[in-house]
């Protein structure tokens, strides 16, 4: 689509869409949100962004092929079920640790949220392959 | 036991290695591991006399009751000896006649691994692990034959002996399933003290057909048998190895092994018999009329096995002895006739009978084993095969009238045998040089070796048989009778009935040899008068089923998307209604107790109604997908309004994600611009639509008056923030208590993406069908 004033704006915009993306994503596990609709919200990003700027950009932007990044997701939730191997609980089992931030402060660091990292990657690398594929030219 | 089984698997890994350093020479290596597993099971003799049976017990998986059980009693020894004596040699004969051969290593590791498991078969308790390793030799079976996969007729033999033989392994586990499920007991040690229990249940019928539908197969007894004879099209090693001395034995050693259980009534007597009794009649018959060696040695390898099966038939212990000792004198003549015919054809480079001839003087020591070989088959004193005959012919003397017919079967059987084993020996090494493509010389002794020792092996075993006769032939024959045999075994049992017979078996044989161009052309005359065969039947049985199929696909796949859509969805709106009107479970709705919709409720429903109006009345597809995303986006925030926030921040997202796919797909497709319906189509369209609409509206209302049970929904309430530490319920829900199955769903959304993508770039050539299919199944996918 040609018009200049999405063409100015859609740059912003998507990389607005991302940082709500990934704060959908981070928040999921207490307020409504998660990996999946992150990935949702990062996709349709990624096709605004490939709308108004063309699918070479978004390539560029995204510097791996989207395959690759729906590949590491699928890698990455399934290894969030090695630490319960290690600790010899059940697979896929929870294991939250506390991250010192210094000043007395924690992060909670937890393999379910790893998991759900690994969903918005796969979503996102999905839906943006297909996408990208479809809006080439033959 | 476990490691003589799996050593063969973990070898065949390494043959093809071995062979890049060693040459044709690895087949001297890797001969030694079926020579030390054969010392191995020797070795185990003493131990299997005093104790009659040795078990093993290695847990696989024990929660589902599979194990890697091992029962070596009398007859898994000697099949053992027997598939590992035999396997030595023909390793060693292999390197010499594939010498060159560029997939030479890639040949030891599938025989490396038949062997292996052929082992696993014999020696297997567990009836899974029976039937596993049974499927593996049909599989490394189907590598074998089709070895020379570039000849069509190769990939043809193979794929038909794995259906013919698949087919008859489903039914024999179908018979160990209801075997082990109606004993309650799945260890073939066990289930052998059952006899009675068994042959009294009102199951023993199914059991006894399903099991011998396997064992029919795989050891080619008629109408199965059409496969032995095309898989000759495998090198001779594998011809030699498999399709006479082990694999087809296994259907042998499956009737042995169950004869305790299953044998010895009227129906395993009449089905082993008529079936067993025909195989032996019709496989001689047919081999007569062959010119190729290999197939001569196929079609009485056919028959031998039928004689077996026949024997087991006639049962009773003398019976039972004579099936044993004839096992044993046909791997050994079989196995050396077969490698004698690869030499022949490895140094003359043809097969046939009728253009071979005075080789005996080029291959003096081939022409040892080849005769050596077929005084055996031929049943002549002092070799194996000639107690065997004696020892049957005494046994069906004394039975009852079906064993008569039986004798008579066995001796036109064995009188044919006998002519076609000579003619096989001394066509191609006596009279005046035959017209042969090769200047045939003695072969290597790679290749002279096998058949040379399995036929002084032959002459051995009959010279010892007194020793032989009780020990290890004792051994297997009171495992299978499972009572003490007590008959002795003498080279010379003096004039008697059995050797009457056999005299007039030979003389009959030699009748039949010295007419045998005669016979040849009466076996053809009538063959080509009867015409039609199994063989022809299973090409015939597999081109109705391609025709069948194609009807099928044509109906159901013509590649129209409007044609799956409306299919797809009238069998939705079926399945909806017909349950619900057939078990009166309409909802029930009573209206005065819902509440009235405040303002913005029914605002929302406004936008949605006006959407679904837009979708129906626009002019060009691209407003119809815009107008289906106002529609989704009302829906979307009623889901908001009903407190389901998560649910409906996905709509969102799908909504629009879709609004942008359908486009793209609409631009990529060139489909036209619009999409109006009218006449027929369009009502069609309508009554479908509204159908599964109104099916899945009353269908939610039915699930709204039913009891929910909610201890499900309570746990998650409770635990969500106490165990999960999320707050989120649905999040946890997908990524802590159920991540198992959300990663299973992440992999499903991951293959969906690049099989779409696939489709998409797919681009067929000249091949307008195809194109039209791919793009429909694009449209699909995306929708």
């Amino acid at each position: 689509m040609n018009t200049i004033i999405l063409r100015t704006i859609a740059p912003a915009l998507t990389a607005l869409m991302i940082i709500f993306s990934l704060f959908v994503l981070l928040r999921g596990h207490n307020e409504p949100g998660g990996g999946f609709i992150g990935g949702l919200i990062a996709a349709s990003a990624m096709a605004l962004y490939g709308i108004s700027s063309g699918v070479q950009a978004v390539r560029r932007a995204l510097y791996f092929h989207p395959v690759t990044m729906g590949g590491f997701g699928v890698l990455m939730a399934a290894c969030s079920g090695i630490p319960s191997y290690i600790n010899n609980v059940p697979f896929l089992s929870g294991i939250w640790w506390k991250v010192p931030l210094g000043d007395g402060e924690y992060f909670d660091l937890s393999t379910p949220m790893i998991f759900d990292i690994g969903v918005w990657f796969v979503v996102v690398g999905a839906i943006t392959a297909i996408m990208l594929t479809l809006e080439e030219a033959d | 036991m476990l490691l003589a089984v799996l050593s063969g698997f973990i070898l065949a890994l390494f043959a093809p290695l071995l062979k890049r350093f060693l040459g044709y020479r690895a087949g001297w290596v890797l001969a030694l591991l079926p020579a030390s597993i054969f010392i191995y099971f020797l070795g185990q003799y003493d131990q299997v006399m005093s104790q009659h049976a040795i078990f093993e017990y290695h847990p696989w998986i024990p929660s589902l009751g599979l194990n890697l059980t091992f029962y070596l009693d009398g007859i898994s020894l000697l099949f053992a000896l027997l598939i590992s004596g035999i396997g030595t040699f023909i390793m060693i004969y292999s390197g010499g006649y594939l010498k060159g051969h560029v997939h030479l290593g890639r040949f030891f590791a599938f025989m490396l691994m038949f062997m292996a498991s052929m082992l696993g078969v014999v020696l297997s308790s567990n009836l899974m692990a029976i039937f596993l390793f049974w499927e593996l030799t049909s599989v490394t079976s189907f590598l074998l034959i089709g070895f020379d996969h570039l000849r069509q007729a190769s990939r043809r033999a193979a794929l038909q002996a794995l259906v013919v033989t698949g087919l008859g392994g489903l039914a024999m586990l179908a018979g160990f399933v209801i075997l082990g499920t109606s004993i309650g007991n799945f260890e073939m040690a066990d289930i052998l003290s059952f006899g009675d229990v068994i042959k009294d249940s009102e199951l023993y019928v199914p059991i006894l057909i399903l099991i011998l539908l396997g064992a029919f197969t795989k050891s080619a007894q008629f109408p199965f048998h059409f496969w032995l004879p095309n898989a000759m099209e495998a090198p001779t090693p594998v011809s030699a190895f498999l399709h006479s001395a082990t694999m087809v034995k296994a259907g042998i050693y499956l009737m042995m092994r169950t004869y305790p259980i299953l044998g010895d009534t009227v129906e395993w007597s009449l089905l082993l018999g008529i079936f067993g009794g025909f195989t032996l009649l019709a496989g001689t018959f047919i081999a007569i009329r062959q010119t190729d060696l290999k197939q001569m040695l196929a079609y009485t390898t056919m028959a031998s096995l039928g004689l077996l099966t026949m024997l087991l038939g006639a049962g009773g212990e003398g019976a039972i002895e004579g099936a044993v000792l004839y096992l044993l004198a046909h791997s050994l003549f079989k196995g050396g006739l077969f490698m004698v015919a690869g030499t022949i054809y490895h140094e003359a480079g043809t097969l046939d009978i009728t253009k071979l001839g005075g080789l005996g003087r080029k291959m003096p020591i081939t022409f040892f084993a080849a005769l050596i070989a077929a005084l055996s088959m031929g049943g002549i004193i002092p070799l194996v095969g000639f107690i065997a005959k004696e020892s049957m012919y005494h046994a069906l003397l004394h039975g009852d009238p079906l064993s008569f017919i039986l004798l008579i079967v066995a001796i036109l059987g064995n009188a044919m045998m006998f002519a076609i084993g000579f003619a096989v020996a001394l066509k191609p090494m006596m009279g005046k040089m035959g017209d042969m493509p090769k200047q045939a010389h003695e072969g290597g002794i790679m290749l002279w070796l096998g058949p040379v020792v399995l036929g002084l092996c032959g002459l051995a075993a009959g010279i010892s048989i007194a020793y032989l006769g009780h020990t290890i032939v004792h051994s297997a024959v009171s495992a299978i009778g499972n009572e003490n045999a007590g008959t002795e075994l003498h080279l010379w049992g003096g004039i008697n009935a059995p050797l009457m017979l056999s005299l007039l078996t030979m003389s009959l044989g030699a009748i039949i040899y010295y007419f045998y161009d005669q016979a040849r052309a009466f076996a053809d005359a009538v063959l080509n008068w009867i015409g039609w065969g199994p063989n022809k039947g299973f090409d015939q049985f597999l081109a109705l089923l391609l025709r069948v199929s194609q009807l099928v696909t044509d109906t159901f796949q013509t590649g129209h998307l409007k044609t799956y859509m409306r299919n797809t969805f009238i069998l939705l709106a079926l399945v909806i209604w017909v349950p619900m009107i057939a078990y009166d479970a309409l909802p029930d709705i009573d209206f005065s107790s819902l509440s009235a919709p405040t303002f913005y409720e029914a605002g929302i429903l406004l936008i949605a109604v006006l959407g679904l109006y837009a979708v129906l009345v626009a002019k060009s597809r691209l407003t119809s997908i815009v107008s289906l995303g106002i529609l989704g986006f009302a829906v979307a925030i009623l889901f908001m309004l009903f407190g389901a926030p998560d649910l409906s921040f996905t709509q969102f997202m799908v909504e629009t994600l879709t609004a942008v796919i359908l486009a793209l797909v609409m631009t990529r497709l060139k489909l036209d611009k619009s999409d109006a319906k009218y006449g027929m189509e369009a009502i069609v369209a309508a009554i479908v639509a509204i159908a599964v609409g109104s099916g899945f509206a009353a269908l939610l209302l039915r699930v709204m008056q039913t009891e929910l049970d909610m201890s499900l929904s309570d746990y998650f309430t409770k635990y969500s923030a106490a165990i999960a530490h999320g707050h989120n319920i649905v999040n946890v829900i997908l990524v802590d208590f159920r991540a198992l199955d959300t990663l299973g769903e992440i992999s499903v959304v991951m293959t969906t993406g690049v099989v779409i993508l696939a489709l998409i770039k797919l681009k067929p050539k000249n091949h307008k069908h195809a194109s039209q299919k791919g793009k429909n199944k694009l449209k699909e996918s995306a929708s």
